[in-house]
């Protein structure tokens, strides 16, 4: 055991020794959080919060569910959060948000509450069964606002939908048991469907912005962007902490260690334990160093150290799984750095994920970054640990299955020899 | 005097190719053994076997008893290892490097501390010993090289071809360095290519080629086997008739051989001193200009020579 810390300290002492290292580890993912920061506004100016979101509403529906998502935009829960403007003319509310005057138009179209929950039995002829849909139009230069007024919609219509279903299945229930005629099922389904519906999408809302104390709580960019840019350096850190492994082997210093009365087990070991511990001093650096520069709140300290050592262990073991399938220290690099950038994209550290379909967004997990990025918002909006069990949990699994992958092919291999 | 290493047909076998061929040799316990060949002869595989970094594709070798195969972390604390090319951690310094590797030698404590001091002082680094490697000469880094494999004072120390590469000066330190650890009682096993090397140094020598060791012996039991003939070499001027000379040296009393490789003939002959005045004479006659002469006695050069028809360096 005290051999396996030995040749880790010694790979974090080469590490943290190399200036290259140094910065992409430290002061890339430092700078450019600072400077996607001061674009977005949130470094140049004194707002420190995504907050205040200007929203234009064009409400032609006039129906429960359209009145509803207007309310909802206009209640005191979402009051720090959004802005929002009520308009009758689409054709201005785009205007608007192409002048940059708002983040996100939201267009509620005629007979939209109707073709969700129809006042009379749908017929096959009836035009109210077409499905209407919300138009969100949003402005590309604001992608974190625009992004935060999709999710509330999204919300607001999932719960609707909840609500539709919730409805449909009390009223066959309340004909089977004969508690009401069949005639009156559309009446009495609308009534609960709405209701459900509306109500249940507020509350969901509001708790989701509200803290235990009831306090909204204040969104921070830089909390959506230095988690993103952490974890994509992270993946740097440990295929570079991962082709230390076959430039010891070219540099000699490997077979010399072999021929030590050290295991194999001891040697990779230690160079698995120096992989992870440089990645969690990196984060602990970056962490610490946004938090006391930018005064930038991660959110529950425990939930972030524990998210910290489950991205990390998700992160070494792609490291060491691009280091047992690559032959040169060269290829690893070629390999680290387009999984790198791939995974950046994918964990959505330059581009708002929530704009794809659901299907593309199981996909973006396939990377440590998508799991440690949404955690991370978790605990900036106020989630603590058990909140991002799920997250944790993902992460750890996916660090222990490309270990032992790697440890296996290594392994196979006579990694002294190549 | 007893044996340290035994060798006993000891293979490595690279799919088709055979890198080693069933070699077997012994060292006794506080001598200087060589392996001397050309490169590419097997030396480092049979060095990377016998230190228990490659398994053998069959045999073994027991070190102080203890099998390569069968035992080799007990093999490993006993032996210290020299590799070819340098081996050390170039953004750690001298003593950092030592330190950490002393550790994988199970050193610790003060034990660890005095040691490296001994090692620093023995290696002339210890005023730079605080100093990134990576800034050190490179006669300086393969002192650095030879000192991690001291640090645990090894019963057998391997070392692979050490003064490749580097300065006259510091290959003299290095082969002083040899004879010094030797005279402490340290056994070394000493690969080369360098017929001057395996001379000054070994007690034994065993000279290997394309995986087969071919001769093992000391100096004279070596030579003995190619003869006691002299070989004197006539370095011959450019556009000189050199297959002439050499056709009338072979009539000259004495000689056995005199064939000529570019513009040097290669004469064979029991005495070369005697031949040497009669042989310019007959150049001068023939108008043929000498630019130097070399004589040589029999050496491990001209055994490996008799013994596979090339040169050490081909």
């Amino acid at each position: 055991m005290k051999k396996i810390f030995l040749i880790g300290w010694k790979d974090v002492l080469i590490a943290f020794r190399d200036p290259a290292a140094l910065i992409l580890m430290l002061a890339a993912p430092f700078l450019l959080t600072l400077g996607l920061g001061a674009v977005t506004g949130r470094v140049t100016s004194s707002a420190s919060t995504i907050n205040s979101i200007p929203v234009v509403l064009v409400n032609q529906d006039g129906g429960q569910i359209g009145n509803a998502l207007v309310a909802l935009f206009q209640s005191t829960e979402l009051k720090d959060l959004v802005i929002p403007t009520l308009l009758t003319d689409p054709r201005i509310a785009r205007q608007m948000v192409d002048q940059d005057k708002a983040a996100a138009a939201i267009l509620i179209p005629a007979g939209f509450s109707l073709s969700i929950i129809p006042s009379n039995p749908p017929s096959a002829t009836d035009s109210s069964s077409q499905v209407v849909t919300i138009t969100l139009y949003t402005n590309p230069t604001r992608p974190t606002s625009s992004g935060v007024v999709k999710t509330i919609v999204d919300q607001f219509m999932s719960q609707v939908e909840v609500g539709r279903v919730g409805g449909e299945v009390a009223v066959g229930q309340l004909i089977a048991s004969g508690l009401i005629q069949p005639q009156r099922a559309a009446q009495v389904g609308q009534v609960i469907g709405v209701n459900q519906a509306v109500a249940s999408s507020v509350s969901v809302i509001s708790i989701k912005n509200t803290t235990a104390s009831g306090k909204a709580v204040k969104f921070d960019i830089l909390a959506l962007l230095a988690p993103g840019m952490a974890l994509m350096f992270l993946m740097y850190t440990t295929s570079h902490g991962g082709r230390s492994l076959l430039t010891e082997r070219a540099m000699g210093t490997l077979p010399r260690l072999l021929v030590t009365p050290t295991s194999i087990t001891q040697v990779l070991g230690g160079k698995i334990f120096g992989i992870y511990l440089t990645g969690v001093l990196q984060m602990l650096i970056l962490v610490g160093a946004s938090t006391l520069l930018f005064k930038l709140d991660w959110g529950d300290p425990l939930g972030v150290v524990v998210l910290l050592l489950a991205a990390v262990a998700g992160a070494v073991g792609w490291g060491l799984i691009i280091t047992a399938l690559a032959r040169t220290p060269g290829q690893v690099n070629a390999i680290g750095s387009a999984i790198m950038l791939t995974f950046g994209i994918l964990g959505g550290t330059f581009i708002n994920m929530a704009q794809f379909p659901a299907w593309f967004s199981v996909l973006t997990h396939i990377s440590p970054n998508a799991w440690g990025v949404d955690a991370f918002n978790v605990l900036a909006q106020g989630g603590g640990l058990m909140d991002i069990a799920n997250q944790v949990a993902a992460l750890f699994l996916m660090g222990a299955i490309l270990f032992t992958a790697a440890v296996l092919i290594l392994r196979r291999r006579n990694i002294a020899q190549g | 005097m007893t044996a340290i290493l035994t060798v006993q047909n000891l293979v490595k076998r690279y799919g088709d190719f055979t890198a080693v061929k069933g070699i077997s040799f012994e060292i006794q316990e506080g001598e200087i053994f060589s392996l001397l060949g050309p490169n590419g002869a097997g030396k480092t595989t049979t060095i990377s076997m016998l230190s228990t970094l490659y398994t053998p594709t069959s045999g073994d070798a027991w070190i102080d008893g203890h099998s390569v195969n069968q035992q080799p972390m007990a093999v490993r604390q006993l032996i210290g290892i020299v590799p070819q090319d340098l081996a050390l951690y170039e953004d750690l310094t001298a003593r950092e490097n030592l330190t950490f590797w002393g550790q994988m030698y199970n050193l610790k404590g003060k034990d660890l501390k005095v040691r490296i001091d001994e090692v620093l002082a023995l290696i002339g680094l210890t005023d730079k010993a605080n100093q990134r490697v990576k800034t050190y000469s490179g006669g300086m880094k393969r002192r650095v090289n030879i000192g991690v494999g001291l640090l645990h004072h090894p019963r057998l120390l391997f070392m692979d071809e050490p003064t490749v590469g580097i300065d006259p000066q510091s290959r003299r330190a290095i082969l002083d360095a040899v004879k010094e650890l030797n005279r402490q009682g340290m056994t070394v096993l000493y690969t080369t290519h360098y017929m001057e090397e395996a001379q000054e140094l070994s007690d034994r020598v065993g000279i290997i080629d394309h995986g087969q060791l071919i001769a093992m012996g000391n100096q004279v039991e070596l030579t003995r086997q190619v003869g006691e003939n002299d070989a004197m070499l006539l370095h011959i001027g450019e556009g000189e008739d050199v297959a002439a000379l050499a056709a009338t040296l072979r009539t000259l009393p004495g000689v056995i051989k005199a064939d000529y490789t570019g513009q040097t003939i290669t004469v064979i002959v029991p005495e070369a001193e005697e031949l040497l005045a009669p042989a310019i004479t007959r150049a001068n006659e023939m108008g043929i200009k000498i630019h130097s002469v070399d004589m040589q006695e029999p050496n491990l050069e001209s055994v490996f020579l008799a013994l596979t028809g090339r040169a050490l360096r081909d």
